[in-house]
This record gives C-alpha cells, structure tokens and sequence, in this order.
C-alpha cells in the first residue's frame, strides 16, 4: 500500500485515495472538430510508461481533492506531487 | 515408542505439567513445551498422514519451516492448520493431525478469537529477533530512532543451534533484549510474524498474544529483515519417513525441551555444522552409529574421526527402513553398503537464507557458490536492507540436491504435496524447464508452508537433472502472507456491520414494526414490500400497486442521493454535465436529466430543481449518488476549474415521503399546508416551498409511477412523524405504504427506465429511445462527441422494447435471452435481452422491458425469450404499457 503525500494532509495511506489514471490528458476545447480518431485517441488512449508517470489521484476518503502525482511504475515511489494546474516538477525534485 | 524426554536440562518448567489431548489420547508436557515438543518426548513418532498417498509423517523440524507436522487445533482456540511446532503448549489444548488440507469449523461456527488492529509509525522495523536483529535495534535506539522488533517466535535470540555454538551468545542476547525492553522507544513483539512487506515500508504483523491477537499495520521509513536461515533437508529414499529430522532441529529439541529425539542416531551431511549435532548427541548420551558425509573431505570429518566418530565420507543414505518410524538406514557410498540400526536420522543438507519477504518486494537473489544457496543480491526497495545470515554469511556446504537413485519415486521433495523427484522428471519430460512451470504442474510449494524446505531444492534439482549449473536459476517466488493467517485476525473488528455499515433512514423503525421485507440498495436497507398475514411478494406487491393506481400510496424516498449545486456558474455546469438544459430552468420548476460518462453511455438520471438563480438540487439514482457526486468533484476541480460551483451531498439531511396515487393530493391537503396545491398554482414538475403538517417543507410534484404524487421534503428529524402524519390522514383514503418492488413495477409500467438495471454502461440514450432529452442547442456536454462515433450510430445496436408474454401469466425471468425464432438449433443469435419482468396488477397480466437489435423496427413482432428449460413467445411493443398520454399525472 503506497503511502501518498497528498498535497493538503500530508502523508497518508492509499486507501484513503482514488486513482484517476493518466494526468494532463486535457478535455478538448472544441471537440466537434476533432475527427472520430482523435477522439477516440483522447477517450480510450494512454501511456504506459515503465518509469516515471504523471498520474492524477483523488483523496477521495481524505479532504476531497483531486492533484497529481509523479510516480514510478518499477518501483512505486512517487517522485512527486503537485496540484492540479500546477506544471510538472522536474522528476526527482 | 519410549518417552524420550531427559531428566535434566532444557528450558521447560518441569514444574507446570500441563496435559492435552492429541488425537483423543491424553498426554502431558511441560510449560515451554511446543506441541511437536510435547508430542516427541511422549514418543508421538507419527503426527500426520500425508494429504495424498496417506503416508506417516512425524515431526522434522523445530520451527514455521516445518513441512510435516501439521495439526489442527479445537481448543482452547482453533486453528484449522497449523504445524504442530509453531503450537505453544498450554493447558487443555485439544489437537488432532492434519493431512495437508484445513477445514473450517461446521455450521458457520464464529471464531473465539478475540482479534484487533493496531498501527503504527516508526523510524525502524526490524524482522527477526537473533543476534543480528537485536543488534541492528539497539543500535537504532541508541541513535534516538524508535523501532520494533518483531520474532515469529516466543523467545527472542534466534535459532538456538546457533547462540547455543558460543559461550557468551546467551548472555549478549539476555543485554540486548534488556536493552530494548527498559527503553520507551523501542517495542519487542513476540510471536509475532511479519506476513509481508508492501510499498513505502508497509509492513503487515500478525501478533498472535493472548488474550487479543493483533494485526498490527506498521509503516516504517527503514525496514531490516534479519530473518536468518533455514536449514534444507535432502531428498533421499523413504526420506519422509518419520525420525528423520534437521540435525539442527535435533539439537534444539534437546537444548530447549531437553528432548533426545533418538537413541541411535545417524547424521547425514552436506556442511559442517551438523557434526555439532552428531556431538550433542552423543554429549546427552546417544548412540551416533556414523556421520555420513557427502563431501569427500573436510576439516570437520578429520576432527570428527579423531573425536571418534564412525565418519563416511563421500556416502550417502541409500534408503530408510521401518514401520512407520525409521529403525534402520542404509548407507553406501557407491560401492559398498552398510546398514546401522538407528531411530533417528538427523540431515543437514546446507542452510537457506529466509528471504521470501525480500524477494516478493522485489529484492533480487545471487548464488552463492561457497554455500550452494541463494543471497540478496539487492534491488529491493530503498528502504529495506537484509543484516545477519539471511545477508549472506552462511555456512559453506556442498551443493548436493538429491541421492541418486534408481527409482526416484519416493524421493520427497515436497511433503506436503507428496512431490518426489520423479515428479519433477515428469514436468520436464513434458518440457517445463522454469521453475515456476515446474511448481505449477507439480504444486510443490503452494502447501500451508509455502515450500520453506522445497523451493530451493526443486529449482536446483531441476538445474541438476538439466545439466545446468547450480543457481542456473533460482527458487520460485513466494508472496505474502507468509505464514497462514486467520481471517479472524484479517477481521479484527471489523466484522457484521462494522464490516458493512448499513444505512436506514429516520423511518427505518416503522417499517420494521410494520411487517417490512427489506431490500439492500447499494448500503440502504429499502422496504422491499411490506406483506399482510399469509400475503406473498406477488400477492403483496399486487395490493400496494392497485392502491396506488386507484387510491392513495406512501413510499419512503428519502435514499435516493440529494446533491445541492450552488454558485454563479451552477447553471452553465449542469449544462454541462447533463444532456438536457437545466440552464433555462425556470426558479420553482423541475426537470428531469440523463447523465452521461465521457463514452457517451447512461451514467445516471434524476431531477433537478432549481431553488434559485444560483442554486440547484437534484437526484440521483439511490446506488449512484456518491458517484455523481465524485464526477461533478472531478470536472470542477481538474477540468473547469474557473467555474464557481459548490456541491454538498444533502441526501441525509432530508427525509423524502412520497405520496403517489388520485388521491394524494386530499391526502397532503389533509395534512395541513399552506401550500395551494391546485393545478393550475402547483403544476407537475414544479417545487413549492411551504408548510406541511406544522412543519417546513419542499414539496415536489414529480412523480416515478406515472400517478398524481407529492414528494414531501423535509428535515431529516422531523421525518418520522411526518410518515406518521400522513399514515395518519392518509387513512380515510385507504393509503398504503409500498416498498421498491412495487415502485419498480409501478414505474416499469410507464415505460421508465431505471439506470443500472435497463442499462449496463453499454446503453446510449439512443438506445433508450430518449433522444428527447439530447439537447442538439448546447456547444457541448459530457458524452456529446462520443454520441457521434461510428460504433454508438450503427443501426443494429440493442434498443429499449416494450415484450408482452403470450402467456399472460408467465413472468419472464430478467436476464432471459432474445431470440428470433423457437428452434433447437444449438447456437443461434442471441438478439437480446430482458432487463425488467413483473406482473402487471392494473393491466392484469405480465410484462417485460429488453434491449432488443434494432427493437424499434419489430413493433408487433413475435419473438422469443429463452432460458433452460424453457421458450417463452412474445410480442414487441413500444416501451411503455399504462396511460401512455400522461393523462393521470394531475390526478
């Protein structure tokens, strides 16, 4: 069980959280115009990196908030984690 | 078999005799007696059977690696397997062997285990409490860090064959100990075992203490397995037969228990640590007849022979004699044989670092060639390190796996799966070579003792019999737990409704004291229906139906999720999340919605009011509202996050009573309100805010069974006796509390779907004949684009039907498959099927509600619905089978 630092509790156990999959995958500001195949690449498609991942969780059982999270994917430690509009740290920082 | 217990020595109270029973005989030991101890020195030879060729089998080892010895214990507590040598005697315990498989207590029998959680945070988890484990938490209180320290077993200090090797062991182990329990910083756990290690140094300790077991859940920044070693045994023949035992086990029985497992012994060898064994033996009066030896040579068989021993070097043990327990063993070494009478064989075939908690983490393993075993090789995680033995400083041995042989059959590899060597021939004769295939087609290691004794030496056997070097590839992983747990313990407290909270709403008593059948929704404990003596469900849903179409009913509506959206953007947002527009909804007015997930599929539905410019409140289905919720979290906050917006979940701050049938509106005028309920003041789908029998109230004129109906809102404490008052004045028009079965068939009748049992996360509002409410006036909504993909336009896709049974008695059973025609062909298309089944009362027959391909176009078609057994035809209608004009909605 991943011990998550959510950005506005602090460490806390990952039951209390929510997974919310890939991060900045942003919904499209005009998605008539996109084609069958862009949307379906925004709707269904996403990375799966072996080592570092920008992923969204949610403290779903804690204070409610959703943020993001840089995770690696062989060894589970979370590299970073920083609020919902906020850029991506540099990974290791 | 002679008791063998000495007269002298040990550790035990000889002063506390404790009796027990042991396969219905009675028998005593003494405190600090384990039961294979107790069990050895009454002379038990044989403890078990073996699970599959029904072998005797007796105690080999002195520790959780046992692979032999299992029981099953009845009393005082229970433990449906365990090994006999982890049992910690104590007075009246009731045991019985176990051939390999547990079985539960009969009837459902609640455990007598008391069992709670405990966490805890500390800087230093130390696994194994021997002298490198002690050592390493001293330390780490001594560098102001807190930590526990926790042994599987009850005594700390470690494997006793070893600190018993050094004089001044057993004093430094008592300091270290002392050390660590006057200090308040560190916590000594006993019998406690680490069952595994998780991310982040989540480590999972079972405590079995008494009176209370405890799961403790301890997160640790630093954790240190000093788990020490395990010493293996060798497969030879006959080499399961009881008194053939770990020579380092051997020595602890007599150390501890002061029990003298043989009185003729025969010690078989790979390392030289067992001919301190062959030495304790004889120190404490036995027979060694010989110390075999597989190596050719060593500095241990030259001191051995010039201390007298009978020393066999480069031999091994040709087979075992004896009915059951071993009486004589055969010796060759591949020329000439000899056999000693003996009723002991102690083997040592080299030691195992414990690293199964390190691997299943990810730790990596390396051969270790000067000791034919497998030491970490690193690549755990950051915060874990191995100290001690289990790190590599392991006695050298040779790498020797098996005793050739002729027939290989009864070569034990795994006792608790009775696999030999020549099972493992047999897996790579059919061409497994990975030790994980291997293990899965012979199941060795997937016993209660996970292949402690067996991993190794199978993937080693196998590296042998396929010409590859040793530690060509290693032992299978193993994962947690690592010994067996008890769900009790798992449990803790959290059992019946501190496992599975229920929800009831404030009417919840009176349903109860009023015959209710309750039904779970999601948590919510729901009145199913509510049966009069002798009445059945049908019979009982039946006259709840009739009373509200012709008169007056009451439900309980108070479990359907209530959310309030409230701010300046409320209006665009719901715009947004469902398809229809609420932002054009007038202040007092009432709109239905359908909810969609990005797919483009029914996600949910329910009501909005809208209760100001700003402020909004609306339903939703009873099992989706925490759902709902969560989705309209995670657009505001992730995605709109300019819009201002608040949603708060009110579901239990309301009690909702709704009054539905041509009488409710006498029914709430009778109750007092200074609400104008007439048509023309208070049309359907609007909100009226007033006063109902003396208390504030939101009155909505919505209405799920198609009848006149009021839904009366009001705070949740004042909604018993708002039930109560309108039962009350709701008596001169015969009103009849109905339960969710009627309001299903109620609402089924009029065609309205319910999310979550006519849809299934596959169904478009398309699909539901509902385009209606797809809005094509918005820029956008959740779910919009996905509407125009190629897959959710196909023409053949399933659509909600209306099916009328031919038999206007037969209820379809839900879940039936749609075919086309009635024919025994044993495949055929499956075109659909049914979602909703009941019986009509009004309409006096049965219906049905499917998703049928492309159903809208077989309007008065027959087809059939198929379940085994049985065909039943049915015609195709539209979807809604009572006052399809709407004429009744204003009663």
């Amino acid at each position: 069980m991943l011990l998550i630092p959510c950005p506005w509790c602090g460490p806390r156990d990952e039951i209390e959280f929510s997974y919310g999959g890939e991060a900045h995958i942003a919904y499209p500001a005009e998605p008539d115009e996109l084609s069958d195949a862009q949307w379906a690449d925004f709707l269904f498609m996403r990375h799966n990196p072996k080592g570092d991942f920008s992923e969204r969780w949610y403290h779903s059982s804690g204070c409610r908030r959703w943020f993001n999270v840089i995770r690696s994917t062989v060894t589970h430690e979370i590299r970073a984690v920083y609020r919902i509009g906020e850029p991506p740290p540099e990974a290791g920082s | 078999m002679a008791p063998r217990r000495l007269s002298s020595g040990g550790e035990v109270d000889r002063d506390t005799r404790l009796p027990f029973r042991f396969n219905g005989t009675s028998y005593e030991g003494f405190a600090g007696d384990t039961l294979a101890s107790a069990l050895l020195a009454n002379g038990v030879d044989v403890v078990a059977s073996s699970p599959i060729q029904q072998r005797p089998r007796g105690v080999m080892t002195a520790g959780i690696e046992e692979p032999s010895a299992f029981v099953e214990i009845t009393a005082p507590t229970i433990d449906v397997i365990t090994p006999a040598t982890t049992v910690e005697l104590e007075p009246g315990l009731v045991a019985a062997g176990r051939s390999g498989i547990g079985r539960l207590p009969p009837n459902g029998r609640p455990s007598p285990r008391r069992c709670e959680p405990r966490n805890a945070h500390v800087d230093m988890l130390v696994v194994g409490g021997g002298i490198a484990g002690l050592r390493t938490a001293v330390e780490a209180v001594e560098a102001g860090e807190d930590v526990i320290l926790v042994d599987e077993r009850s005594r700390l200090g470690g494997n006793p064959f070893w600190s018993a090797q050094e004089s001044a062991a057993t004093e430094r182990i008592a300091k270290s100990v002392a050390r660590l329990e006057e200090s308040p910083e560190a916590v000594v756990l006993r019998r406690a075992t680490a069952l595994g290690l998780y991310d982040d140094g989540y480590v999972v300790v079972h405590e079995r203490s008494l009176p209370v077991e405890r799961l403790w859940h301890v997160r640790a920044r630093r954790v240190v397995l000093a788990t020490g070693l395990h010493e293996r045994p060798i497969p030879f023949r006959d080499n399961d037969r009881p008194g053939v035992m770990l020579a380092s086990s051997v020595v602890e029985y007599l150390q501890r228990f002061a029990v003298l497992c043989g009185q003729r012994a025969v010690v078989f060898t790979a390392t030289d640590s067992a001919y301190a064994a062959a030495r304790a033996l004889r120190d404490a009066g036995a027979t060694v007849e010989a110390i075999v030896d597989v190596r050719s040579d060593s500095s241990a068989q030259r001191g051995a022979r010039s201390d007298g021993f009978n020393l066999l070097s480069g031999s091994t043990i040709a087979g075992t004699e004896g009915d059951p327990s071993v009486s004589a063993v055969h010796v060759t070494d591949g020329v000439r044989r000899h056999t000693f009478d003996a009723d002991l064989l102690a083997v040592s075939g080299g030691w195992n670092p414990v690293l199964q908690l390190y691997r299943a983490i990810g730790g990596g393993l390396r051969y270790d060639e000067k000791s034919a075993s497998f030491a970490p090789a690193g690549g755990g995680p950051r915060w874990l390190e191995v100290q001690g033995a289990a790190a590599g400083e392991i006695p050298s041995s040779a790498p020797y796996w098996f005793v050739p042989d002729e027939d290989l059959s009864r070569h034990y590899v795994d006792m608790q799966r009775d696999a030999t060597v020549a099972d493992l021939i047999e897996a790579l004769g059919i061409g497994f070579r990975s030790a994980e295939h291997v293990k899965r087609y012979t199941y060795i290691g997937t016993a209660v003792d996970q292949g402690r004794t067996s991993s190794v030496a199978t993937a080693e056997v196998v590296n042998q019999l396929l010409g590859w070097d040793p530690g060509a590839q290693g032992p299978t992983n193993s994962r947690p737990p690592y010994s067996p747990v008890s769900f009790s313990a798992l449990a803790g407290v959290a059992t019946g409704s501190l496992f599975d909270p229920a929800r009831v709403t404030q009417i919840h008593q009176w349903h109860r004291d009023h015959g209710a059948v309750f039904e779970d929704v999601g948590q919510w404990k729901r009145p199913w229906y509510y049966p009069h003596a002798r009445e059945d469900l049908q019979a009982a849903v039946k006259r709840e139906c009739l009373a509200v179409r012709n008169g007056a009913g009451v439900m309980d509506a108070t479990t359907l999720g209530k959310i309030e959206v409230v701010g300046p953007d409320a209006p665009a947002f719901l715009d947004l999340m469902y398809t229809n527009i609420m932002s054009s909804l007038r202040v007092g007015s009432i709109r239905y919605g359908l909810m969609l997930g990005l797919d483009g599929m029914v996600m949910d539905d329910g009501v909005v009011m809208r209760l100001g410019e700003d402020r909004f409140m609306l339903t939703t289905t009873t099992g989706g509202a925490a759902k709902v919720l969560d989705h309209f979290e995670e657009w505001l906050q992730t995605e709109w996050t300019h819009l201002r917006v608040y949603c708060t979940s009110v579901t239990e701050q309301w009690t909702t009573v709704a009054v539905a049938g041509p009488n409710a509106r006498d029914v709430v005028r009778s109750l007092g309100t200074d609400v104008d309920l007439t048509v023309e003041a208070f049309p359907w789908m609007t909100v009226r805010a007033g006063t109902v029998a003396g208390v504030p109230s939101r009155i909505a004129r919505v209405s799920f069974s198609g009848e006149l109906a009021y839904e009366l809102n009001v705070a949740g404490r004042h909604g018993l006796s708002l039930w109560k008052a309108v039962v009350e004045a709701g008596r001169p028009f015969d009103i009849t509390p109905y339960g969710t079965e009627t309001m299903h068939v109620l609402r089924a009748e009029k065609g309205y779907v319910i999310v979550g049992q006519d849809t299934d996360g596959t169904v478009t509002p398309h699909d539901l004949g509902m385009s209606w409410i797809v809005s094509d006036k918005k820029r956008d909504f959740i779910g919009r684009r996905s509407l125009r993909r190629p897959d959710i336009r196909r023409s053949e896709r399933k659509q909600l039907v209306g099916l009328l049974p031919h038999d206007r008695d037969a209820v379809v059973p839900e879940g039936a498959q749609i075919i086309s025609e009635d024919t025994d062909a044993l495949s055929i298309p499956m075109i659909g099927h049914i979602t909703s089944s009941y019986r009509s009362a009004i309409l006096h027959r049965s219906f049905a509600l499917a998703l049928v391909a492309r159903g809208r176009e077989l309007y008065g078609r027959t087809l059939f619905a198929s379940v085994p057994g049985r065909t039943f035809p049915v015609t195709v209608t539209e979807p809604v089978f009572y006052d399809p004009e709407g004429a009744r909605r204003d009663g």
